[in-house]
């Protein structure tokens, strides 16, 4: 079983216990403890089942490399699935709960595909979903979908808060073992602004815990003094618990801070992201320890022997009671060491390499611990516990020599640099032979806006495997002398990728690769046999390295067994790409402070307030907030609508029209510059009138429209989109600054400087005649022309323009009088039966009168002559954005789809975006089709649904029938009419 | 997330104060041009894995337009400069010649 120690434990404070629950179990911990080390002392092995198999896990590191220990942590509104305990801090209250079976984690029905495992095999997502073809839904994805996925989806909103940061730094630093501390210390000392991130909640990394000692004391000493200078520089910034999960271009660094994970409630933010914008960056990350591949290496109580020596020094927690070291290195040695330091039995250590010399299994022996040279495990005996090992031959094919009767099995299989950082932007690693690993290449670091060096990787991150190596390294890259440590001279290791070397299928098909996705060698070896010869292709063929670990513990081994597979070098099979996050971060985190009402910036006219206390139904547009309808006690929302094009109609309308866009164009060159803009002619256009006008993009697609006032002699105003404002606006800059930029013309958006007011309906006129001020007669003020002047004491400039169809002033004041306004209209149009309406009266009205609006009729493959539009495109001009790619063959040809309007035969309103079907089928067996519909609605005025659309040829079958089929089988019939639908003779506006 | 240094205000803009506005000193074909040549300022683009000029804006800064070289392979910048202009500075054409000797031009 495993334990908690009497003695021991660095990392703990005794005197302060901590009480946490797994799967509702009461359990006790102490301060310093990860939730890892805590369930571990508790005797709680067993903490999950794997993905695919169900298998019982438990853990196999101390770190963020784990792969099985995942729990779901927390309750309700701060339930979080997939958090990997050995990164979780202990904390009082804590409440865990194992994921991935049904119904208990003892007893697990899913299991039963562990057995059944050979059906399972690599690559079977694209094999036994194939067919037959009914199997999918009724079978494969029912069962798929029950036993998949990790963890519950949380169901409350989280009650946490989380921040984004922002630092700059010559030198970040990232790892705080003693290569960071070290480095950092040197250019702290070199005045440089130095930032400091440490993943744990601890500096000192793994020094402590190997005895390693500097300057004669033992490293702990060293790395608490280090600290403290650092502390006292000015210069430097220490952080622990942050992880620096990405590099990016230019020295963009990512950086995810845990603050408050360990103390829940405490009202300070949980998570903090800090975008750090770095001159430099070292990695001093250290390096991840590789399992052994041997049957039954995933069996709860086999871990890393790295991570069964922090468990016992960090923690005083013993993984078992008798442990069997298996190992190719001599590193492995100073677990044994540990372990019987700690009074715990080490049955034997088992050695790949056949002949073993040196100090540490010098040592070893020297405690009357037996050595077994040149063996290997045959397999793991149990099944939620290890029982035993059975010990073989590393050169035969796993005949059993020997059966050791054991609690616990520690592994390793060498180290691999942790080379993540580095590889995220650019740097390439180069295979050490001799090491068994890839480290980074010097000579090919990333680089950045200079072109020089991004990255330094310093220490074990860079290959360095004793802590004299480390220093040593530390000094000639970063600076500094390199301080003396208790470093023994260590034998090389020898590679082994499979255990034992002559392993048949039996054994192959129980050795883990990826524990968290459930890859063995042998679906490694399947793929390489079915074709599978990129690592890339093979990782997706056979998940391997795709889980929420992403392959730190084991893708080399699975390369290596890939490589084997191929008969290539490791080199030549090369690496799958390293992706951020390091480790995964929270969704929160991601999202910072950009939640509820300061998700994105709101947008608000001046007379917003009014509108919300007047029964507004709000819409977005783009980031502004419209009216859609003013709705009245007991009103539905289409009752509004209607009653509000109604009284429009017959008495008077007003409608906030302050978002849409208005951009001054001014200058010597600015009417040359609108002709080239727009599809029309706007240099002719006489002061004090208005035009309609069409900008297309150079594809010759219609991208905007608006009025267009000349406002003197060289300055117009052109009316955009609500949308379109600031597009268009940047559209204009673009062509002056890199196009024309000898044109004397500048531009201004003054969207938000002016309120406006659309006063529309027979009643316009009176309205604005009661207000009193300025002359808006029929002669005074004709239809688009624009007048200035005040208009009841407001200054205010009006234009006779009608979206509407009716007669229509849209009155444009500051934006500070635009609230006094609209209040003053209201004021005065009672008498005159005035109601405001919203933008889907707006729409309603526009379309009853065949105006077409853009995002409707157009969708970026439209042009203006397929929308009848030819009288608002000049033939004189020589040339306007848009105008060759409209001279294209495909433009012009007759066969384009032309708008119409369309009228149901039982006048029901047709469903939007639907298509006219035609005779025949297409290449792909496809009904034909001859049209689409554009924009429908119901419309009050005319009692009957009313439509636009775009058909083939449609101008010229007016009267025909055709078929619109929609849901449910039913096909709605609809003749083509003219688009324009009320008042086709315009009388209503021009009075 | 490039930093790029705009040449009107001086600023070292991030990525996200800027727009890309794709491939820089393309020849604007109007009409009367033939098929070939529109199709190839419209559509036809280098994408080369190496020296790139480009457009960008500043559009949360001082709104202006400028060009920049730039290693698309190692994300190296070897300068930026005003949009009003035909073709890059000679000056800096030499100094990417110099780092890229093999780099073929700008056309």
């Amino acid at each position: 079983m495993s334990t908690r120690l009497a003695r021991g434990g660095r990392l703990i404070d005794r005197t302060k216990p901590l009480n946490f629950t797994f799967n509702g179990r009461r359990m006790q911990g102490y301060r310093g403890d990860t939730l890892a080390s805590a369930l571990l002392g508790a005797d709680q092995m067993l903490l999950g089942r794997s993905f695919k198999y169900h298998r019982p896990r438990g853990l196999v590191a101390s770190g963020a490399e784990e792969p099985n220990a995942l729990v779901g942590l927390g309750e309700g509104s701060r339930f979080e699935p997939n958090q990997r305990v050995t990164t979780t801090e202990l904390f009082e209250g804590a409440s865990a709960a194992s994921q991935n079976h049904w119904p208990s984690l003892e007893f697990d029905v899913g299991a039963i595909n562990n057995t059944f495992g050979r059906f399972l095999p690599g690559g079977f997502y694209y094999k036994t979903f194939m067919f037959p073809r009914f199997a999918w839904k009724h079978l494969f994805e029912p069962v798929i979908r029950r036993s998949a996925g990790l963890g519950k989806v949380p169901q409350d909103r989280d009650a946490d808060r989380y921040e984004y940061a922002y630092g700059f730094a010559d030198l970040v630093i990232v790892g705080g073992g003693i290569a960071g501390l070290a480095a950092a210390l040197q250019a702290g000392k070199e005045g440089k602004r130095v930032l400091l991130i440490e993943q744990t909640a601890q500096w000192g990394g793994r020094a402590p815990v190997d005895g390693v000692e500097i300057d004669g004391k033992p490293a702990d000493e060293w790395v608490k003094k280090t600290v403290e200078a650092l502390g006292k520089m000015a210069n430097v910034t220490l952080r622990l618990r942050t992880m620096a999960s990405g590099l990016y271009d230019h020295g963009y660094l990512l950086a995810y801070e845990r603050i408050a994970d360990h103390t829940p409630g405490d009202g300070r933010p949980r998570h903090r992201l800090w975008r750090i914008r770095a001159g430099h960056v070292v990695t001093a990350t250290g390096a991840i320890e590789r399992p052994l591949s041997f049957a039954g290496n995933d069996i709860p109580g086999v871990m890393l022997a790295g991570a069964v020596r922090d468990y016992v020094v960090n923690w005083a927690v013993s993984p078992g009671d008798r442990t069997v070291v298996v190992t190719n290195n001599d590193d492995a040695y100073r677990t044994a060491l540990a372990l019987a330091d700690a009074g715990l039995i080490v049955v034997a250590v088992i050695d790949a390499r056949t002949s073993v010399k040196g100090a540490l299994p010098d040592a070893v022996r020297a405690k009357g611990i037996r050595v077994l040279e040149g063996r290997g495990i045959a397999k793991v005996k149990g099944s939620k516990r290890v029982t035993g090992v059975s010990v073989c031959t590393q050169a035969g094919e796993g005949g059993e020599i020997e059966a050791i009767t054991c609690d616990a099995v520690a592994m390793s299989g060498g180290w691999s640099p942790v080379v993540h950082l580095w590889s995220h932007c650019g740097g390439k690693l180069i295979w050490d032979d001799a090491r068994a690993m890839f480290r980074p290449d010097a000579a090919k670091p990333p680089t950045g806006d200079q072109g020089e060096a991004m990255v330094t990787a310093v220490g074990s991150a860079n290959g360095a495997l004793t802590a004299d190596e480390v220093l040593a390294d530390v000094a000639s890259q970063i600076g500094g002398k390199a301080a003396k440590t208790n470093t023994v001279a260590e034998a090389p290791l020898e590679p082994v990728w499979i255990m034992p070397q002559g392993a048949g299928p039996q054994l192959k098909m129980k050795m883990w690769l990826d524990y968290q996705n459930d890859v063995k060698v042998s679906d490694v070896q399947l793929a390489a046999r079915e074709g599978y010869h990129s690592v890339e292709h093979t990782k997706r063929y056979t998940t391997l390295g795709m889980a929420t670990d992403q392959g730190k513990l084991s893708n080399i081994n699975g390369l290596a067994v890939l490589s084997d597979a191929l008969s290539q070098a490791i080199p030549q099979t090369g690496t799958t790409t390293f992706r951020p996050p390091y480790t995964p971060i929270s969704m929160g985190a991601i999202a910072g402070e950009a939640r509820g009402d300061i998700f994105q910036p709101l947008r608000k006219t001046p007379m917003d307030e009014w509108h919300g206390a007047n029964g507004a139904y709000f819409e977005p547009v783009g980031l502004w907030r419209r009216t859609y309808c003013y709705q009245r006690p007991g009103e539905s929302v289409h009752d509004a609508v209607n009653r509000e094009i109604v009284n429009a109609r017959s008495k008077v309308g007003m409608l906030d029209a302050s978002t849409l866009g208005k951009l001054i164009v001014k200058g010597s060159d600015a009417g040359r510059f609108l002709d080239m803009l727009y599809t029309g002619v706007m240099s002719t256009l006489p002061v004090g009138k208005c035009r309609y006008g069409l900008m297309c993009n150079e594809n010759g697609f219609l991208s905007d429209d608006g009025v267009v006032v000349r406002l003197s002699e060289d300055t117009w105003l052109c009316h955009t989109t609500s949308g379109g404002a600031d597009r268009i606006h940047g559209w204009m800059e673009d062509w002056l600054q890199c196009e024309w930029w000898d044109w004397k013309v500048y531009t201004a958006n003054v969207t938000e400087e002016y309120a406006q007011i659309a006063v529309a309906g027979p009643n316009a006129r009176k309205v604005l005649e009661k207000l009193g001020g300025m002359d808006v007669s029929a002669e005074g003020l004709p239809a688009m022309e624009w007048r200035e002047g005040l208009l009841g004491g407001l200054r205010a400039r009006i234009y006779r323009i009608s979206f509407s169809g009716e007669l229509s002033y849209e009155i444009a004041v500051p934006a500070s009088e635009g609230l006094a306004l609209w209040k003053a209209l209201i004021a005065a149009g009672e008498e005159f039966g005035v109601m405001p309406y919203g933008t889907e009266a707006m729409h309603i009205m526009r379309a009853e009168k065949g105006f077409i609006m853009i995002g409707d009729e157009t969708d970026g493959t439209v042009i203006p002559q397929d929308l009848n539009l030819n009288w608002a495109i000049s033939k004189k001009k020589a040339d306007y954005l848009g105008k060759r790619a409209q001279e294209r063959s495909h433009m012009a040809s007759p066969d384009r789809w032309k708008l119409v309007g369309l009228e149901t035969l039982d006048g029901s309103v047709l469903p939007d975006g639907v298509y006219a079907v035609a005779d025949g089928v297409n290449a792909n067996g496809q009904r034909n089709v001859q049209g689409r519909v554009t924009s429908t609605y119901y419309s009050p005025t005319l009692k009957k649904g009313i439509a636009m659309g775009l058909v083939k040829h449609g101008p010229d079958r007016m009267g025909e029938v055709i078929d619109f089929p929609a849901d449910g089988g039913k096909v709605i019939k609809a003749r083509i009419v003219d688009q324009v639908f009320y008042d086709k003779e315009g009388a209503k506006q021009n009075v | 997330m490039l930093t790029l240094e705009c040449p009107y205000c001086g600023v070292k803009a991030e990525e996200t104060e800027l727009q890309a506005g794709g491939e820089a000193h393309l020849k604007r074909f109007g009409p009367g041009s033939s098929d070939e040549d529109f199709d190839g300022y419209m559509f036809m683009r280098k994408n080369p894995k190496g020296v790139h000029f480009e457009r960008w804006r500043h559009s949360y800064g001082c709104g202006k337009w400028f060009l920049a070289a730039r290693c698309t392979a190692t994300l190296e910048v070897f300068g930026t400069y005003p949009a009003q202009t035909s073709e890059p500075p000679a000056e800096l054409q030499a100094r990417i010649k110099a780092k890229r000797p093999t780099w073929g031009g700008y056309k």
